[in-house]
């Protein structure tokens, strides 16, 4: 065995894969959720269409979110791997147990295998859709003066080859785009209660995923000082257990209620 | 005070076992707790009935021997005591007390709630100490250790290897151990020499013991009776992963 | 059989170049010799695990055993205060003379000189290897060693780790002696217990082991044994021992032709915390090293029903200080025991049971480390509450662990009221006679550590065990060895079908079988119990004549008691604790009469014994140098027989004198 396979497939190896992963994650939750953010524009969806094209085409940024299921799936399968394997440590268990640990330390797996689901549900709900299906398409025309938009939607059965097609009317002073509609499948979706109320328990699963996995991924990787570790649990609680999942919450929560 | 207790009895490693109820009488606040099972086995032994087997040495907290779950928690509901030290005046009367052995693949069980704790032994001779012969010291006072860093190694060194760590983490691991022991080594100028070699060593031999890998939930540092802090385990991290990319080994 | 004659085998000329000497003419075995001799280490204490790890480290073949499940546990570990070295790092004049001179008459002038000087010699060494191997003593700021003072010195030569020292240097110990381990050069049977000693040719040649596990007896070879296998005081039931301490193994070797000396020498250790009810099974020491800090009295009136804060200074009387106002709270152990007793039973003892006095930190707290910490931070004029504060933090960091262990057994806080102390039985001075090679009678069985008797004499100072035990195993064994061992090199190992082995396999296996078909009443532990009763009782802080004969006479009672009402439940082949403390219990009975026997011999009182009959006017002890300046060596003849061989004892390097603390 070389050095690496060695380190990695060690117990301090596995959890490191762990942390890493996770960390990466970490950085995809702010980034998506930012990039989300623009479901809230009242724009008719223009700056969110826009934002899925410039994801689904950029090359660079296609090589990352790829990476970026890969890692999703390393990092839910190989948790269950881990888990499996320390189930095996303990084959004869106690009759009675009192935790002194954090429960939610205690379940990352249960968290992990919800929001696995979640995952799976979110990706046929509008990836895969997006990808794959006949989407509306919509028409932005920009009055290039005064950067009014005129939202029009494209009849049923229109489709195109690009995923953005751009064109300039000089005379009239516009500009026009017609892209796939995801932002209305989105706020079609969200009319669902149940779809909704999955979205928002499935933040919950973020929350207590990341209470606990932000600052033990920093633990894993050696990361601990009296005066820095205090800061980074904080990050971990407020940031990626609070703000974030609120963040994502939001957006089920804004079509169903405001649109 | 009467205490009822349900314990755990096991003939031996090859056989399973079961948990049995027992009543203890009389039973004063001021005993400690294994007192109250010399009570109760000397009952046993004037019913011709065959004494709990549990092990014990010190009583008096250092030597890591005792090693009794009680009521779901190592060493009982008392923070920073091992079994000897918890003393009956902690529960109440007509309680019932629930007592099991350690459980890890890696600590079987010999008899009822004695384990054997072998493995951690094995870990330390994989590289728990500091290779240097009787005779080979310079003056101690030639090797200056700042207070700060003699302390914490110290903190460290309280470890009283009796395994509590492994029966609380849900994943009976033992980083807590093998952390408080690279962590000494690590923080003293005696230890830098066999630095990277420790850390690898101990860790692939406590891996190779069965126990499980950490997850940080923090039972482990919660139970300890010598409170043996997380900040170990993130060294141990460290310690390991800074070895596995330096050392020149292959 | 040839009588014996005891020789200690010192070597010639000046006593500080004694073991120099020695070291360079003893004879040596050759580096691939080594590799073929093998030798069995008994006990992996202070002195089983350093001498096994030395001796592996030098290339012999070691097998250790111990009975506890890991090597560490051995019992060394609960030493608390620390160990003393002659390094004379605090420049207060301690030497390697005066730590020997302190030494000797802390021992009441019945230790042997040479054994006690190269002890002293040797100190500092043990300081340094510990250091090395990791051993994290108390340091100062600047980053050097930390010392304090233990009784019956006058110097800072103490070295420790919090109240933990014994802890961190069996840990330091027990980690060189798994890297052996795990090098293959020491094999390590853990619950095992030594039950025999096999002899071919009037030399021991191995051990019967019981496996405790399996309750298999092995047989195992070794061309030298040596047996570190700790002290006796559980004898007494109650004591600060491990529950697991015991005499088997030494009482094996005394049954097989080593000499027993000064078995009556037991050290009572004036601070521990008192016993509570009948339930008790074990007593706690509170570490020598709070005496430093502690100051302890008792009230002026007697049957003081006060509670001790509520009793004013001058009504309190700190008896220590008063009698021995040079050493005061700091005198040697027997003394500080004694004065306790004699306090108590002159009715001025506090608690509910009136045999406790106090040992109250409140004074020094305040005082000295709460003003010094004042002044550190600057802090003009503190208040009370500002001191009390500081100073406690300064004391938890010296103590916290002893001040968290008396509050869990007691339920009271002693940062807030004094802690109540008395006696209780804690180390044995006595032990397997050994010449200065540490060798017993036995050509090839050693004893070290505190199973032998050879450093203390009568009364044995604080923070000097933990010193005997690693210098006997790091310093000693692994040069004397070599006078034997190198006439060893043609003996091949061995094998254990050899008649020897076969028959004490076998006698040891019908005594075990002897111990399960009484199928008395009684468990081992109430006889264990009953036996302590008469010890303490009669042979314990203070003895006369008449108590001891009766002692002698109801510990033959109890015997032939044991022998026929005893019920051990639990299988042969098995593991079965009540099975290994019959065995145990059985030998301390013996052991019990014998220590009596050795009691009533000694007419004076000297260190740890104490004769009634032999007092001063003032209470203090009457030693007799004209008539019992000896080490009485007791050789087994029979059952409760016994014949005294005396060692006598030569001062050429101290000039006796009666010991003065005052």
């Amino acid at each position: 065995m070389s050095w690496l396979t060695k380190t990695l497939t060690s117990s301090i190896g596995k959890k490191l894969l762990m942390a890493l992963t996770g960390l990466f994650l970490c950085t995809f939750l702010i980034v998506h959720l930012i990039g989300n953010l623009q479901l809230f524009k009242n724009d008719g969806g223009y700056a969110f269409n826009n934002y899925a094209v410039f994801m689904t085409t950029f090359p660079l940024i296609k090589i990352v979110s790829y990476v970026n299921y890969a890692l999703i799936l390393f990092h839910a399968f190989w948790g269950l791997y881990i888990t499996y394997k320390n189930r095996q440590a303990r084959p004869v268990g106690y009759a009675v147990v009192k935790n002194s640990s954090n429960v939610f330390s205690r379940n990352m797996a249960v968290l992990g295998t919800i929001l696995l689901v979640y995952l799976a549900v979110h990706m046929s709900d509008f990836w895969y859709k997006y990808h794959n299906e006949a989407l509306p398409y919509v028409k932005y025309t920009e009055q290039i003066s005064s950067g009014n938009i005129e939202t029009t939607m494209m009849e049923t059965g229109y489709t195109q080859e690009a995923k953005k097609v751009e064109s300039l009317n000089e005379a009239a002073g516009t500009k026009t785009i017609i892209v796939k509609d995801l932002y209305s499948v989105v706020s079609f979706s969200f009319q669902n209660i149940l779809l909704v109320l999955f979205y928002v328990l499935s933040m919950f699963a973020v929350a207590f995923h990341m209470f606990h996995g932000f600052q033990s991924a920093f633990q894993t990787l050696g990361w601990s000082h009296p005066k820095y570790t205090p800061l980074i649990k904080g990050i971990g609680v407020w940031v990626f257990a609070v703000l974030i999942p609120i963040g994502y919450a939001a957006m089920p929560l804004y079509f169903y209620f405001l649109k | 005070m009467t205490i009822n207790l349900k314990v755990w009895k096991q003939k031996n490693a090859k056989t399973s076992g079961s948990l049995e109820t027992y009543k203890v009488d009389h039973v004063s606040p001021d005993m400690s707790f294994l007192e109250m099972f010399d009570v109760l086995n000397e009952k046993l032994v004037q019913e011709n009935k065959e004494p709990i087997a549990f092990d014990h040495d010190c009583r008096e907290g250092i030597c890591g021997m005792c090693s009794m779950y009680i009521n779901g928690q190592p060493h009982g509901p008392l923070e920073g005591v091992t079994t000897c030290q918890l003393h009956m005046r902690t529960f109440n009367d007509g309680d019932t007390i629930v007592v099991e052995p350690w459980r890890s693949k890696a600590f079987p069980v010999i008899k009822d709630l004695v384990v054997d704790r072998s493995a951690f032994d094995r870990i330390i001779a994989s590289g728990g100490y500091v290779s240097v012969n009787t005779g080979n010291a310079q003056d101690a006072n030639s090797l200056p250790i700042g207070k700060d860093k003699a302390d914490m190694a110290f903190a460290a060194a309280a470890c009283i290897g009796c395994g509590a760590c492994v029966a609380a983490c849900k994943n009976a691991s033992a980083m807590l151990f093998v952390s408080a022991k690279v962590s000494q080594l690590a923080l003293l100028p005696q230890g830098q020499p066999e630095r990277e070699s420790r850390a690898l060593n101990m860790v692939a031999q406590m891996d190779a013991e069965g126990f499980g890998a950490c997850t940080n939930t923090g039972a482990c540092a919660a139970e300890c009776p010598k409170e043996i802090s997380l900040e170990n385990i993130a060294r141990l991290n460290r310690e390991f992963l800074g070895a596995s990319i330096s050392s020149t080994g292959v | 059989m040839a009588t014996i004659k005891l020789d200690a085998k010192v070597p010639e000329g000046p006593i500080g170049e004694k073991w120099t000497k020695y070291k360079s003419s003893v004879p040596l075995v050759n580096p691939a010799n080594k590799r073929s001799l093998e030798i069995i280490v008994v006990g992996t204490g202070l002195a089983g695990a350093s001498a096994a790890a030395s001796l592996a480290e030098m290339g012999y073949k070691v097998k250790t055993f111990c009975f506890q499940d890991s090597p560490r546990r051995a019992h060394s570990i609960a030493a608390q205060g620390g160990i003393n070295a002659a390094k004379n790092y605090q420049n207060d004049g301690d030497s390697t003379y005066r730590l020997f001179y302190d030494t000797i008459k802390g021992g009441d002038y019945r230790a042997r000189e040479a054994n006690v000087h190269r002890l002293a010699e040797v100190s500092a060494n043990i300081i340094d290897q510990c250091v090395a191997q990791g051993v994290p003593f108390a340091r100062d700021y600047g980053g050097m060693l930390r010392n304090r003072s233990f009784g019956g010195t006058q110097v800072q030569r103490t070295f420790y780790a919090a109240g933990q020292t014994g802890q961190q240097l069996l840990l330091g110990a027990y980690s060189a002696l798994e890297r052996q381990i795990g090098k293959g050069s020491v094999v390590n049977y853990s619950r095992h217990e030594m039950l025999d000693v096999v002899k071919i040719d009037g030399k021991a040649r191995g051990i019967i082991a019981r496996n405790l596990i399996t309750g298999e007896l092995e047989r195992h070879f070794g061309h030298a044994v040596l047996l570190c296998t700790g002290g006796y005081g559980n004898v007494f039931y109650l004591s600060t021992n491990a529950m697991g301490s015991n005499v088997t193994a030494a009482w094996k070797a005394h049954k097989q032709g080593a000499l027993f000396a000064n078995p009556c020498f037991t050290q009572i250790h004036p601070t521990c915390i008192p016993v509570s009810g009948d339930h008790q099974s074990k007593l706690t020491l509170m570490s020598e090293s709070l005496r430093n800090d502690g100051r302890i009295w008792v009230p002026k009136q007697k049957d003081d029903k006060r509670a001790a804060n509520d009793i004013p200074e001058e009504e309190r009387d700190y008896y220590l200080e008063r009698r021995y106002p040079a050493f005061g709270n700091l005198v040697p152990r027997d003394i500080a025991s004694r004065a306790a007793k004699e306090r108590c039973d002159a009715g001025y003892g506090v608690g509910a049971t009136k045999m406790a006095v106090y040992l109250d930190f409140k004074s020094n707290l305040i005082n000295k480390y709460g003003r010094a910490e004042a002044t550190k931070l600057g802090i003009e004029n503190p208040d009370l509450d500002t001191l009390i504060r500081l100073g406690k933090e300064v004391v938890k960091e010296e103590y916290g662990n002893l001040f968290d262990m008396y509050k869990q057994i007691t339920g009271e806080d002693p940062y807030e009221v004094p802690m109540m102390i008395y006696p209780a039985v804690h180390y044995t001075m006595g032990g397997v006679w050994v010449d200065y090679n540490l060798m017993t009678t036995v050509p090839g069985l050693y004893c070290l550590g505190e199973a032998n008797f050879s450093d203390h004499g009568a009364n044995r100072l604080g923070a000097s065990a933990l010193m005997q035990g690693l210098s006997d195993g790091y310093f000693v064994i692994p040069y004397t060895i070599g006078a034997y061992l190198s006439a060893e090199i043609k003996t091949k190992a061995i094998p254990t079908d050899h008649e020897a082995f076969v028959e004490a396999e076998k006698a040891t296996r019908e005594r075990i079988e002897k111990l399960l078909n009484i199928k008395g009443k009684q468990s081992p532990e109430s006889f264990h119990k009953r036996l302590g009763k008469i010890m303490w009782e009669k042979c314990g802080m203070a003895r006369n004549e008449k108590g001891l004969k009766e002692a002698i006479a109801e510990i033959q009672a109890l015997k032939k008691e044991f022998w026929s009402d005893l019920r051990v439940l639990g299988d042969i082949d098995g593991f079965n604790p009540e099975l290994d403390k019959a065995g145990r219990v059985a030998d301390f009975i013996e052991l019990g009469e014998l220590m009596c026997i050795d009691a009533l011999n000694r007419n004076e009182s000297c260190g740890g014994h104490f004769r009634e009959e032999y007092q001063e006017d003032g209470g203090e002890a009457m030693r007799d140098d004209e008539n019992y300046m000896y080490v009485a060596a007791w050789e087994h003849k029979g059952e409760s027989q016994w014949e005294l061989h005396k060692e006598e004892l030569k001062y050429e390097n101290i000039k006796i004198a009666q010991r003065n603390y005052k």
